[in-house]
């Protein structure tokens, strides 16, 4: 097997993991400090691609995907608060409860961009610094899948520092650690709940944008991405970012590295299988979150 | 004093309880508990394993809500408030097992403690009292390590410290010699002797040490199944006159 397809492959491993992980840490973040199951976070994403969609036909040009994401960002984290405050906040104590909700609240998001938008979708145009490629050797990197790495890698980066040197993040560590004790101190474990089920949706938001990068913009685009965002999410241990980044890892670098030697679809049911084997050796997942949370009150 | 009033005019006190009942589900476990503290108090809770201590510690703090009865803070009522609100009208909360966060810094854990200062008079304050470590010097050595590898004693100060980070009026205090060596039982009795008198904080603990809380209170309570069942002056009460209701 010539070198430069090995490569290839691994670099498109690489960026598949970047969208995962885009799709995936919001639902990391909610379930390891809530508990919460979020079925309406592929929708997040979808309306992330839309809030890009509408930027860019108000603000065309090279700078136009920029705003964008930053638009996306802010939308999606808004109707996360909302969300939040609104509905998952009052089913903090029937976690099933908040489950079938929020999958009600994915319906109704399906079905309002079905109505706006048209079934077809849309397509949101790449600027054209984000066209070509670069060349290493007989290696073509196309622009967008590198875009989407940095943005990853950015994401990644921006939310460890948050969590690490920020007093919000200091909250929210606290409170991923001992929940009453922290209410106990003067912690509004509330108001830190909402950050964090926002913060999460502002990065399904920027997730939303890379996808309509790559793709047609459809009121489903969401509901592609979840299952497999679910599965990082299990994989990595239930709550921890690390775990997820070496989650979304591991997924997308077997997604296509099994794809030198098989087609798409059987890719996807080997990295299942994969999953399922991993987790009989080690059902805590990459990253085994100590929460205590998990001890109950 | 049992009526749904808002408020009640008690000069000097902090806190009031009247008829307090609290349940973890369809068990009961504090009946009619009703109690005053005044500012500056130290009384501490007597009583065997199992009859409501921490429960009744809960129930002040807001981390379980009563299934009956009211609870005042400087006269107003605050038996709907959640425990974040208590910690910030000035009730700290040293819980048993010391609850420290393990994944913190000794320095994190104190920092988590000045959420109690968003309170009015308090806005801005950023920065752990140097009183902290004053009266734990202790902690200053180890401010950097993980809370979670401390031995029981240190997390026990730091837990303490903590809690008075925010500054509180009353500090609760949760069996906070359980399983401490008795050099370092010593150095926290003289802590929070240092607390009650150059501070003024008033301190309610729960203790099975009838010595340590002998040495230390003004007042007791104590308790059998869930009720308070007598109480009483330390001075004027051998603590043998109490053993038998607390020891099996």
């Amino acid at each position: 097997m010539d070198t430069a397809f090995l490569t290839g492959q691994l670099f498109n491993g690489f960026s598949v993991a970047s969208l995962y992980i885009l799709a995936a840490l919001g639902l990391a973040l909610s379930f390891g400090l809530m508990r919460v199951i979020n079925m309406a976070h592929g929708e997040i994403l979808m309306l992330g691609s839309y809030i890009a969609y509408l930027t860019m036909l108000v603000v065309p040009g090279p700078a136009g995907i920029l705003v964008a994401m930053v638009m996306a960002f802010l939308g999606a984290g808004l109707f996360g608060a909302v969300l939040e405050t609104g509905l998952v906040s009052k089913l903090t104590a029937r976690p099933l409860d908040t489950l079938l909700a929020t999958w009600g609240v994915s319906l109704i998001m399906q079905q309002g961009a079905r109505d706006l938008f048209g079934a077809t979708g849309v397509s949101v145009q790449a600027p054209a610094w984000l066209d070509g490629g670069i060349t290493l050797g007989s290696l073509d990197l196309p622009m967008t899948r590198l875009f989407i790495l940095l943005v990853a890698i950015l994401v990644l980066l921006g939310m460890a520092a948050i969590l690490r040197f920020t007093r919000i993040g200091l909250l929210v560590r606290a409170v991923n650690q001992d929940r009453p004790t922290a209410a106990a101190m003067g912690v509004n474990v509330r108001l830190v709940d909402c950050f964090v089920f926002s913060l999460g949706a502002g990065v399904a938001g920027l997730g939303g944008v890379v996808l309509a990068l790559l793709g047609p913009v459809t009121p489903n685009v969401g509901q592609s991405y979840i299952v497999t965002a679910f599965l990082v999410v299990i994989l990595g241990g239930l709550g921890s970012i690390l775990g997820t980044t070496y989650a979304a890892l591991m997924i997308g670098l077997f997604m296509a590295l099994s794809q030198i030697v098989v087609d798409v679809s059987f890719a996807q049911v080997l990295t299942l299988v994969f999953v399922i084997i991993f987790l009989q050796f080690r059902p805590q997942g990459v990253i085994a979150v100590k929460s205590r949370a998990l001890d109950g009150e | 004093m049992t009526g749904p009033t808002s408020r009640i005019e008690m000069p000097g006190q902090l806190l009031n309880l009247r008829s307090v009942s609290a349940a973890y589900g369809k068990g009961q476990v504090l009946w009619d508990v009703a109690f005053d503290l005044n500012k500056g108090d130290s009384a501490t809770v007597l009583g065997r394993n199992g009859v409501g201590k921490t429960t009744l510690m809960k129930t002040i703090m807001g981390q379980l809500p009563v299934s009956g009865g009211h609870i005042y803070w400087h006269g107003d009522e605050v038996t709907a408030m959640k425990a974040h609100q208590r910690s910030r009208a000035g009730i700290g909360f040293v819980p048993q097992g010391r609850h420290v966060f393990p994944h913190l810094t000794v320095r994190e854990n104190l920092e988590v403690g000045l959420s109690a200062l968003s309170r009015p008079g308090f806005s801005g304050a950023k920065k752990v009292p140097d009183m902290v470590f004053d009266l734990f010097p202790k902690l200053t050595q180890i401010a950097n390590r993980k809370a979670g590898v401390l031995s029981g004693g240190e997390q026990q100060q730091l837990a303490i410290g903590r809690a008075l980070a925010g500054q509180p009026e009353l500090l609760l205090l949760d069996e906070p010699t359980e399983g401490i060596q008795p050099n370092i039982v010593q150095q926290i009795e003289d802590a929070l002797l240092r607390v009650r008198t150059e501070l003024g904080v008033a301190i309610l603990i729960v203790e099975q040490n009838l010595d340590f809380a002998w040495s230390f209170a003004e007042r007791f309570f104590v308790m059998q199944r869930g009720c308070i069942v007598k109480e009483g002056r330390t001075a004027s009460t051998p603590p043998d006159a109490v053993a038998s209701l607390i020891h099996v």
